[in-house]
């Protein structure tokens, strides 16, 4: 089936498919009036097109029953957790319903001896580690949304965040999953056991952005907390000095539980929004945190700051508490509310490039932003070379977003041309589709195609994303017109 | 590599049943069927991004030694090679602290049905681009595909470690302990490794009363149980000795095959389908089934 024919989907008649569905469901469960499908005609990236009908999931039956009627109707689907998706994963194809699972917001069972959870979907990122902090336990995925986002966008996702580094993303943190597959059946996908029979589905089904049916239940894992903690800041003269202390204290053998880097346009702007005392007058600084046994961090500590001497740092300031601690992370996760300091509009990327290649590629992504006159703010996962250049701008300006697309393009293809990936943490979605060709073949792209096809022979679930046309057998790049608002 | 990636591929061909052995150390190739061997030998290590790359048929061995000049490892268990070991997707005992062995393959080259040269996820550490093909191959046995090269995510060898023993329940350790690297109880006994600052370790060891032992329990090897690891308890009732338990993991290395299971239905005709998908004419390791091989 191509797309052409998916999207003819949207063409029968969507008032029979809303019937049908109100009475499966609650009829108050279904919207589909100009309110609730214009809300939920984008996330968080700057794309957006128009949902069928929304509806509001509260238990797997449900999802079960939307699917199935979906699936009837040959109108395409998509599960939408808190829409804070950044590469157009949950912009929904025409005419197709979302599925929210914002109301499948439960914490089924903690077991804190396993440390393992089952959680529904909906349940924020940031809620469910608050809810069990006091079983000296977390969830590690840690995004910067990660008061809004949800554990489900999560899976989709293969959400990474700050404390990443040394835990892992979040395929390490998904035990198992209750899913609803695109033709209506419920299974579980791997579960409590290490080694569950057959193929790895559970890891594929982590990052498939949608695309394999719905997650309806959750296990995650959950990790102790450390009995202590280390914050440093320190700051550097040269972006390079800092860029290559990260291999630095890699190869030194030490994995942080965390490393970020602020630029200097960066620091700026944080520090005008949260008056840290962040050292504005340097060109970067590096937020190190490193966690364990006492005896461990000290050493730790102490050969990090060896390893930064050798490169030069200028300060290094070390949190004496928990508030300095929280005031630092703060100050990092509120950069991209800072920039409106700056210019009213952004936009986020997320490349990764081999640590050793961060110098070089900043300097190409400087060079790229002054020949498309923009300015650029990094705030990045400098540990595991997660870079996301912050374009910012005025969207007023006229012809800026061309040159907007055009500087992001030039990044990702240095990204990659430097031996790195796409995406480390935002997914392909919509944004970044139909630059899959940089990455991969058309043979390896017709492996990704076959897979999908063996969850979802008849492409319903979120069809547009992550595959370009040619190996989903479709000859169309349909990114919505008028897409870049 | 003594092979490149594309001659295998050579190898492999487009018809007819095939098998790849390595060392010959997990699975006894099936009757009949041509064999392949992959490519050995170590392309690079690069210390500061915590990464190797390998031919798939590169012994375990080979890799842990020359990692180890870099004060670095990979969580594998020992013996046979790197692509058996990934085929099979059986982790070793550091499971506990140091995650899957699914985890640690962050790129492949692999061979599929139509002779054809598949590139699977990316060099990088993170990495969220496209469908995870690795974590398909992973536990695979090569029923989807043929692994040619591989990058592996490495991780530091820690300043100290030390086996330790003890008399005490073992949930109480895994509770208690910050971060164990391996607890692994046999009904009586319970064994413990901690890693870390040597400081750390004896601090943490004095603390709960641990005796310092040479090295791991001997495992038997008659079976290995997936159990849910709320479930271990149950073996409080087994005879002693008759197992080792990897406490909050699950896996149990025990004297007698582990009990039949039925597939679930749906997971089953998922399974097909990707077979279909993967290798319609059924020529990657004929007779091998993922669901039913333990």
């Amino acid at each position: 089936m191509s797309l052409d024919e998916i999207y003819a989907g949207h063409d029968v008649d969507l008032v029979r498919v809303a019937a049908r569905l109100r009475a499966a469901i609650r009829s108050d469960q279904v919207r589909d009036g100009a309110t609730e499908t214009h809300l939920y005609r984008r996330d968080a990236s700057t794309m957006a097109n128009k949902a069928g009908i929304v509806c509001f999931a509260e238990s797997t039956g449900d999802v079960q029953a939307i699917v199935k009627i979906a699936a009837e109707f040959g109108v395409p689907f998509l599960a939408r957790g808190s829409g804070t998706g950044l590469a157009g994963g949950a912009v929904p194809p025409p005419g197709a319903i979302v599925i929210s699972t914002t109301k499948m917001n439960k914490i089924i069972s903690v077991d804190p001896v396993s440390r393992m959870a089952w959680v529904e979907p909906g349940v924020l990122n940031l809620d469910l580690s608050k809810q069990i902090a006091h079983l000296g336990v977390h969830f590690a995925p840690d995004p910067s949304s990660q008061q809004t986002c949800s554990i489900g966008g999560n899976v989709a996702n293969n959400s990474g965040g700050p404390h990443c580094l040394a835990d892992g993303v979040t395929n390490a943190h998904i035990h198992g999953l209750e899913v609803v597959l695109p033709d209506g059946s419920v299974t579980i996908l791997g579960g409590e056991e290490p080694e569950p029979d057959g193929f790895d589905l559970r890891g594929v089904f982590v990052g498939s952005e949608g695309m394999f049916g719905v997650a309806t239940k959750v296990c995650v894992r959950l990790m102790q907390n450390p009995p202590d903690v280390a914050t440093m800041l320190m700051d550097f003269a040269s972006v390079s000095d800092g860029a290559d202390l990260v291999s630095d204290i890699i190869a030194a053998g030490i994995v942080p539980a965390a490393v970020e880097m602020m630029d200097q346009l960066c620091l700026i702007a944080v520090e005008a929004f949260i008056h840290a005392g962040l050292p504005v007058e340097q060109a970067a600084a590096l937020l190190i945190e490193v966690v364990g046994p006492a005896g461990g961090v000290a050493a730790d500590v102490a050969r990090i700051s060896e390893l930064a001497t050798a490169r030069n740092v200028g300060g290094v300031r070390i949190a004496a508490d928990d508030t300095e601690r929280a005031l630092l992370w703060k100050g990092r996760k509120s950069a991209f509310g800072a920039i409106a300091n700056i210019k009213p509009d952004y936009y986020l990327h997320d490349t990764v490039v081999p640590r050793n290649k961060l110098s070089g590629v900043l300097d190409q992504i400087y060079a790229i932003v002054e020949e498309y006159d923009l300015q650029v703010l990094n705030v990045f996962h400098a540990g595991d070379g997660n870079l996301h250049p912050l374009l910012v701008f005025d969207g007023k300006e006229p012809g800026v977003y061309e040159r907007v697309h055009a500087a992001g393009r030039a990044i990702v293809k240095a990204s990659v041309d430097a031996g790195g990936v796409l995406s480390g943490e935002h997914g392909i979605g919509l944004e970044k589709r139909d630059l899959m060709p940089l990455m991969f073949s058309e043979t390896d792209l017709a492996a990704q195609a076959d897979l999908r096809r063996a969850f979802d022979p008849h492409m319903l679930s979120n069809p547009d994303k992550v595959l370009p046309s040619p190996a989903t057998c479709g000859e169309i790049h349909r990114v919505p017109e008028g897409a870049w608002i | 590599m003594d092979l490149t990636v594309e001659d295998f591929a050579a190898d492999i061909g487009s018809t007819e049943p095939v098998t790849v052995v390595g060392l010959g150390t997990r699975a006894t190739p099936p009757d009949d069927v041509r064999v392949v061997r992959p490519p050995v030998g170590i392309d690079w290590i690069q210390p500061a991004e915590m990464t190797i790359q390998c031919g798939a048929g590169t012994p375990v061995a080979e890799v842990a030694e020359a990692l180890a000049e870099h004060g670095q490892q990979i969580p594998f268990p020992s013996g046979g090679t790197i692509g058996g070991a990934l085929a099979v997707g059986h982790s070793g005992i550091r499971r506990l602290a140091y995650g899957a062995m699914r985890d640690a393959l962050l790129q492949t080259h692999y061979v599929g049905s139509t002779g054809n040269l598949v590139k699977a996820g990316g060099p990088t550490v993170k990495n969220v681009s496209g469908f995870d093909l690795c974590r398909l191959m992973v536990g695979s046995r090569g029923t989807l595909g043929f692994l040619g090269d591989v990058i592996l995510r490495t991780r530091p060898i820690a300043a100290h470690e030390q086996w330790f023993t003890s008399d005490r329940d073992p949930w109480e350790l895994l509770t208690g302990l910050f971060r164990p690297t391996s607890v692994l109880w046999d009904g009586s006994a319970t064994w413990v490794l901690l890693e870390g600052h040597e400081g750390d370790v004896t601090e943490m060891a004095e603390t709960f009363a641990l005796s310092p032992v040479d090295h791991a329990p001997e495992l038997p090897s008659g079976g290995r149980w997936s159990m849910a690891p709320s479930e271990l308890e149950s073996l409080r009732v087994a005879p002693p000795r008759s197992f080792v338990a990897e406490i909050g993991v699950g896996v149990v290395h025990h004297t007698r095959p582990r009990p039949p299971r039925q597939a679930d239905p749906v997971r089953a005709q998922l399974h097909a389908r990707i077979k279909g998908e993967f290798d319609p004419t059924g020529r990657l390791n004929p007779g091998v089934d993922v669901l039913t091989v333990n």
